[in-house]
């Protein structure tokens, strides 16, 4: 992923959607490779799935550049379905067709050729891990495997390009694990994909994550940039007695930039681990607060989306009816 | 968590069928008073029947749950003067005020009138609302619904507070806000037992125990969690994640390789042992690496090694 310098499969520039009033895409650029996972992470109502929609062409901008696989979407939305895939974490399936009857309805409604459709098939099945299983009821199937269902039935017609939408929300983290190593056999076969999700785990397995809030693109960067270069500082976990009082008492201890409770410890932002931690140990411990421990831990997407957005405008206002 | 403990819910021996589906399957946990104590595990774990019942609106085919000294199962209804529970949809009613929700929810409660201005003004400064108390609740975004819910159901000052996934699809810092004041209502006293499908949130609760498949995997505090994994996680950033797959998998004391967006992480027997060997592994097939370093495993990772160590469900 030495960054190629052929042509992005994604180009968004300036996109903006408002639907009357409500703006629910705020003025959105970026780019993604072929071959590449972005994930598209934001609350819900933030406009990730508006963003998605006009990328699928179902949705046309109020303004801006939108091209997918080379095409503009917006002269030609038709072109466009053709190349890509879209798969929900409400999976789109029939539960009283078996895995076959799903794959053969969806490789038509995707306009797989007759000829064509047996491979197609044998492919995705192989693929999913659902060989052996093509005459199984998908009623009768566990979360995880319909789930991979899914996303056969989304490939079927050889999309260059891959949308998935919370794919593996609630879904059991052996099954997820599984979900993301195929995800990753696709991209490495050049499919791009674009995942939306509120999950931060989720986002984890994407190579850049694009941090949506209210219709705005507040941070893009790869796991371990946003976690390490978004905080601005280092953030301590501080376990001691007396946990209202230590909270209480950091309120009036400047080295602390933001402190948030976690279960029976703190997390504490300072400038500096090293100096931050002593310090801090020492102002608690000359307050009479015992047994104070002090280490350095790894900010996790959270942090870092909570910092980006939290040092924006206050939360509390309304999401406006969200985008529909 | 002051010693000694007293019990506000003890959950035993519980099961519940749905036709073929064993939803809870001889589970059993207690939470003691004033703690936060998370039920913590996948969609299908059994999180929300385990609430339904202990919330006297669902019974259970066999096993014995006691909420604040009521035997649940023998008289559902007198549960609910003394806990509140918040189902995943809470009923707020989206066409009245957040000030009139509190209000429809008091009269419901029987909150006596003398008290009522005075604690809805209380839960809605605790909760960060007072502001937009005139705000109609459908106007409101999920995070601000949620703690709307959460204002509704302790209207009546419950003793514990039984809340189905209440951060599910809220944005992270609304989920701060969210415990925030759940940690408010742990300083007050009240019990709190929460779900969540967030395994990260295992991390907030005092207590927990790990679902899957209707059965506890794991029952302590997140801290004693922490120290069950089994071994080590390496953390190696590097622009070909499946090249260093490929060259690390297979080898001696590496039990997983897991592809993340921007490198993988390795399970190995030993952190310091293994650590160099995996760095030598990578320059020697040429595996472009930014950086090996061992980082703390994520309950997720907790999880896994703990489905792998015991009752792996097929």
């Amino acid at each position: 992923m030495s960054a190629p310098l052929a042509d992005p499969e994604i180009e968004v520039e300036r996109l903006e959607k408002r639907f009357g009033r409500f703006v629910a895409v705020a003025g959105i650029s970026f780019t993604v490779r072929k071959g590449e996972i972005l994930g598209f992470l934001g609350p819900n109502g933030a406009g990730k799935s508006t963003v998605i929609r006009v990328l699928c062409g179902l949705l046309k901008p109020s303004a801006g550049r939108v091209r997918v696989a080379g095409i503009d979407v917006v002269r030609d939305p038709e072109a466009v379905r053709q190349r890509i895939g879209y798969m929900s974490q409400k999976f789109s399936l029939y539960p009283d067709l078996t895995v076959a009857e799903n794959l053969r309805f969806f490789g038509r409604v995707y306009g797989v050729s007759n000829g064509a459709l047996p491979g197609r098939m044998r492919f995705a099945l192989e693929m999913a891990g659902l060989a052996g299983r093509a005459d199984a009821l998908v009623s009768e199937l566990a979360s995880g495997w319909k789930q991979r269902l899914a996303l056969a039935c989304a490939i079927l017609h050889e999309p260059d390009i891959l949308f998935l939408d919370e794919p593996t929300s609630g879904v059991d983290p052996l099954s997820r694990r599984r979900f993301w190593d195929l995800i990753h056999e696709l991209a490495a076969g050049g499919v791009t994909v674009l995942v939306s999700t509120h999950h931060m785990d989720e986002a984890e397995y994407c190579n850049r994550i694009a941090l949506i809030d209210r219709g705005r693109l507040i941070a893009l960067g790869s796991p371990s940039e946003l976690k390490h270069r978004s905080l601005g500082g280092e953030l301590l976990l501080v376990e001691c007695g007396a946990l209202g009082r230590a909270l209480d008492l950091l309120a009036g201890f400047v080295p602390a930039r933001d402190v948030a409770v976690f279960g029976n410890a703190m997390h504490v932002l300072v400038d500096e681990a090293e100096a931050g931690g002593r310090e801090l140990a020492a102002f608690l411990n000359a307050h009479g607060v015992e047994g104070v421990r002090v280490a350095r831990i790894d900010p996790s997407l959270e942090d870092a989306f909570v910092h980006l957005v939290g040092a924006q405008s206050p939360r509390s206002t309304p999401a406006a009816g969200a985008a529909p | 968590m002051s010693a000694p403990a007293e019990v506000a819910v003890a959950v035993a021996g519980l099961r519940k069928r749905f036709r073929d589906v064993i939803a809870v399957d001889d589970l059993g946990f207690h939470v003691n008073r004033g703690e936060i104590f998370g039920l913590v595990g996948p969609d299908g774990a059994g999180k929300t029947t385990i609430l339904r019942i202990a919330a006297g609106v669902m019974a259970c085919d066999a096993g014995s749950v006691v909420v604040e000294g009521v035997d649940v199962i023998a008289e559902p209804e007198r549960v609910h003067e003394r806990i509140s529970y918040m189902p995943q949809r809470f009923g707020l009613y989206e066409d009245l005020t957040v000030e009139e929700n509190i209000r429809f929810y008091a009269n419901l409660f029987g909150v006596p009138r003398r008290l009522r201005e005075e604690r809805a003004a209380r839960l809605l400064a605790a909760s960060g609302m007072s502001e937009f108390r005139r705000r109609l609740a459908g106007q409101l975004s999920g995070g601000m619904k949620q703690k709307l819910g959460l204002t509704c159901s302790l209207v009546h000052a419950p003793s514990a507070v039984l809340l189905d996934e209440p951060t599910t699809g809220v944005d992270p810092v609304s989920r701060r806000e969210f415990w925030h004041i759940l940690y408010s209502l742990r300083a007050e006293g009240v019990t709190i037992l929460i779900s969540t499908a967030y395994l990260d949130e295992a991390e907030r609760c005092d207590r927990l125990a790990l679902l899957n498949r209707g059965r506890v995997m794991y029952c302590d505090t997140p801290q004693a969690l922490r120290a069950r994994m089994p071994g080590a996680l390496l953390e190696v950033a590097s622009p070909a994640p499946r090249a260093a797959r490929e060259a690390l998998l297979g080898r001696a004391g590496v039990h997983e390789v897991l592809l993340v967006g921007d490198g993988v992480h390795v399970h190995v027997d030993e952190a310091a042992r293994r650590l160099p060997e995996v760095e030598a592994a990578l320059r020697e097939a040429g595996v472009p690496v930014e950086g090996v370093r061992e980082v703390a495993p994520t309950v997720e990772d907790l999880f896994v090694a703990l489905l792998g160590s015991g009752e792996a469900p097929s």
